[in-house]
């Protein structure tokens, strides 16, 4: 039996003082200022061109779907939309900065992660439009991706689900000596949620080689962050559970992509959790079912209009001489119209067949499933104008 | 064959499956170098290092979601909750990720793999929060598979087959049986079928149904009602989801009557989905009521224990009951 001390880290003081905040200091990695130039003293990490132009149009691909697919959510082509204006160099270049063969566990605001790892333009519809030739298998509302080729785990709606599971799934990839592992997105409202807590503390205890990574937008739908945490944010609380811990300005693509691959190297070579928390700011609603105006101001979007992530990126890339203005109004005129065509073609396809309702819950159906498919098999055959999705079809 | 008690045989049957397949991986609160607060994963520690037997902090939706992760990994969880009644703060682990996981991504994740061992039920002084029976809340949860053993010989067999099933498993543990239920036990390795009622008697006046460890209380009752030239059929239903209609209603074509015993409270218990599933299928067949003797609509008492059991004695009387009706 191995004995312990709990008391064995713990320094003894004989004055009566209540620690308060603003003793932690943790300050905000900057390597490109607002108007895209190196910061002061600022060690840029080695990115080649290619991989620039790679994150560069990522970020576009990801606006433009975002423009896009609101419009055809208030077109009434699909039921919903959640964009990232804004937030697309936290998602894109921490995607950037991973091996394909890490997992993504991410939240629902990070199809810049999905646009960076390959998903095409013909899945996303697919998905968006919830018909046969989504592998989700149409049940789930537009934008919870998933695509285990990809290793992009299928996004849940409940917040903050996806934190302990990370720790799980990275976890065993150490237990199956894998060489990868598992980032885990969430904003800093699901960071309320216990299971940040939970997830934060079982990764630690537990060594699970896992990147933390909070998009700290300043809302969650309309409450602003004042009012969902007292503090300056969430990366002391990854200090309190013993985690490596960072913050960064999520508007800036370098020091996103320097953290993220640090944060990845350590959690890799020494098997422990590492916690990101990236400023940024929500540009978009928080989906088509909100509108900012009832609580916030024009003019504070504005202000965030002008810390765009792209134009930061686009001058440092300027001042490279990596920036070809005329290509990138190309590659954004043909994005456009491969978007359009192709939700033109997906929203289309039908949804998959009657079958389909009972698959999946288990990995066979079991007698009560199929007695009641059976059951509404019949039904639907009975009052076929009722049920025009899948009446008359064959499977 | 050896002699074992359920615990030891919940001990062999982790010994066996994490021999067999060693991306399996025993987890929860105390059941590392301890073994459990109740000793069912003894020694599993020592045998199999810590990466594979482990202790976790004390979250239970921490440890849900963990294993939710290491499930969908591929990796083979058996995650301990130390008692059901400390389940909850899981609920959502469970209803919407371990249950959904397969669903919701068109089956290309999954949390297959996982187990979860949870002791369950009265009978030990431990009021109303070491004493709950929660399967009814699980039962409405669709992918979720629920079991519960009765005697060491079904711990082995039905935690064998739950940890190799390919569904997410809830395998509720009868605390009160756990040492008091001893049996012989085969030492290698068997699985009993996920999903099947175990006829445990025949009979031809009536059914009685039962799981975990009130099926000894109706085996009881019954003692008493033969003795009166009552012919009971008994029935361990051992699968709470999916459960075998098919095997309740046959015994009912041919009793006429059932009885259902359990211990959780008796509105939205699951005898009620019995009950209604039975009438449904049986119904020209009943000749009375379907009998339901369960806990009361109360939380679960500490000083009136033993009142509010379901015990032989109003079993006894509701077969009474039934049989002259």
């Amino acid at each position: 039996m191995q004995d312990r001390n709990h008391l064995s880290k713990v320094k003894i003081t004989h004055q009566t003082k209540i620690i308060t905040d603003g003793l932690l200091d943790i300050p905000m990695l900057q390597l490109l200022d607002e108007s895209g130039k190196p910061t002061d003293g600022a060690k840029l990490p080695e990115m080649t061109q290619p991989l620039a132009e790679k994150i560069l149009k990522s970020m576009h691909y990801t606006r433009l779907l975002d423009d896009r697919m609101i419009g055809a959510q208030r077109q009434g082509r699909i039921s919903f939309y959640l964009a990232s204006r804004g937030e697309e160099a936290s998602t894109v270049a921490s995607a950037a900065a991973l091996s394909d063969a890490d997992m993504i566990m991410s939240q629902y605001r990070e199809q810049g992660a999905l646009v960076f790892r390959g998903y095409t333009t013909k899945q996303f519809m697919n998905q968006m439009f919830s018909n046969q030739e989504d592998p989700n298998k149409g049940r789930q509302m537009p934008i919870h991706y998933g695509d285990k080729p990809l290793n992009f785990m299928t996004i849940s709606s409940p917040l903050g689900t996806q934190i302990p599971q990370a720790a799980g799934y990275a976890y065993g990839q150490k237990m199956a000596k894998e060489a990868a592992i598992t980032i885990c997105y969430f904003g800093e409202g699901a960071a309320s949620e216990g299971d940040f807590h939970a997830g934060l503390n079982m990764a630690a205890v537990l060594n699970a080689p896992c990147v933390f990574f909070c998009r700290n937008n300043g809302y969650a739908i309309s409450t602003p962050a004042a009012e969902q945490f007292a503090g300056d944010g969430i990366a002391s609380r990854g200090i309190g559970y013993g985690i490596k811990t960072i913050r960064i300005d999520g508007n800036d693509v370098l020091a996103v992509y320097q953290a993220t691959a640090l944060a990845r190297e350590i959690a890799l070579a020494e098997n422990c959790p590492v916690l990101i928390e990236a400023m940024t700011y929500r540009l978009s609603a928080h989906s088509t079912s909100d509108d900012p105006t009832g609580y916030r101001s024009k003019e504070e979007e504005e202000q965030w209009a002008k810390r765009d992530p792209i134009l930061r990126f686009e001058a440092w890339l300027e001042s490279k001489g990596w920036f070809d203005a005329k290509a990138i109004d190309t590659y954004k005129e043909e994005t456009r119209t491969e978007i359009l065509n192709a939700l033109k073609v997906s929203e289309k396809v039908p949804v998959s067949p009657l079958e389909d309702i009972v698959e999946d819950v288990y990995d066979v159906p079991p007698w009560h499933l199929q007695k009641q498919l059976t059951e509404l098999k019949a039904h639907v055959e009975k009052y076929p104008e009722h049920y025009p999705k899948t009446s008359g079809r064959k499977s | 064959m050896a002699q074992m008690n359920l615990l030891q045989a919940i001990n062999n049957a982790l010994i066996t499956a994490m021999d067999e397949n060693e991306r399996v991986m025993v987890f929860g609160e105390d059941v590392g170098h301890f073994g459990g607060v109740f000793r069912a994963t003894s020694n599993l520690q020592q045998k199999f290092g810590k990466g594979r037997c482990f202790n976790t902090p004390l979250t239970e939706q921490g440890i849900i979601g963990f294993a939710n992760g290491l499930a969908s990994h591929g990796s083979v969880p058996v995650a301990e909750i130390q008692f059901s009644d400390y389940i909850f703060p899981a609920f959502d682990q469970i209803v919407n990720e371990t249950a959904k996981f397969r669903y919701r991504s068109g089956g290309q994740f999954s949390c297959g793999t996982l187990t979860i061992r949870t002791p369950y039920g009265g009978g030990i002084a431990g009021g109303l929060y070491h004493s709950q029976s929660p399967e009814a809340f699980f039962a409405h949860i669709p992918g979720m598979k629920i079991v519960i053993p009765r005697n060491p010989y079904q711990a082995k067999g039905l935690l064998l087959a739950s940890i190799r099933d390919d569904n997410p498993v809830l395998f509720m543990e009868p605390k009160r049986l756990y040492r008091a239920s001893v049996g012989e036990v085969p030492e290698h390795d068997y699985t009993l079928p996920l999903g099947k009622a175990d006829l445990v008697k025949g009979g031809s006046d009536i059914t009685l149904l039962a799981w975990g460890a009130q099926v000894e209380v109706i085996e009881k009752a019954a003692q008493m009602a033969e003795a009166d030239g009552i012919s009971c059929e008994i029935i361990d239903l051992q699968s709470i989801l999916p459960w075998d209609a098919e095997a309740v209603c046959e015994s009912v074509y041919k009793t006429g009557r059932l009885l259902i015993n359990h211990e959780a409270p008796m509105t939205g218990g699951f005898a009620s989905e019995i009950a209604a599933t039975v009438q449904q299928e049986c119904f020209l067949y009943l000749e009375a009521p379907i009998a339901r003797v369960c806990g009361l609509d109360t939380p679960y008492p500490l000083a009136h224990e033993k009142e509010y059991m379901p015990d032989h004695l109003k079993t006894y009387e509701a077969i009474k009951r039934t049989m002259d009706y």
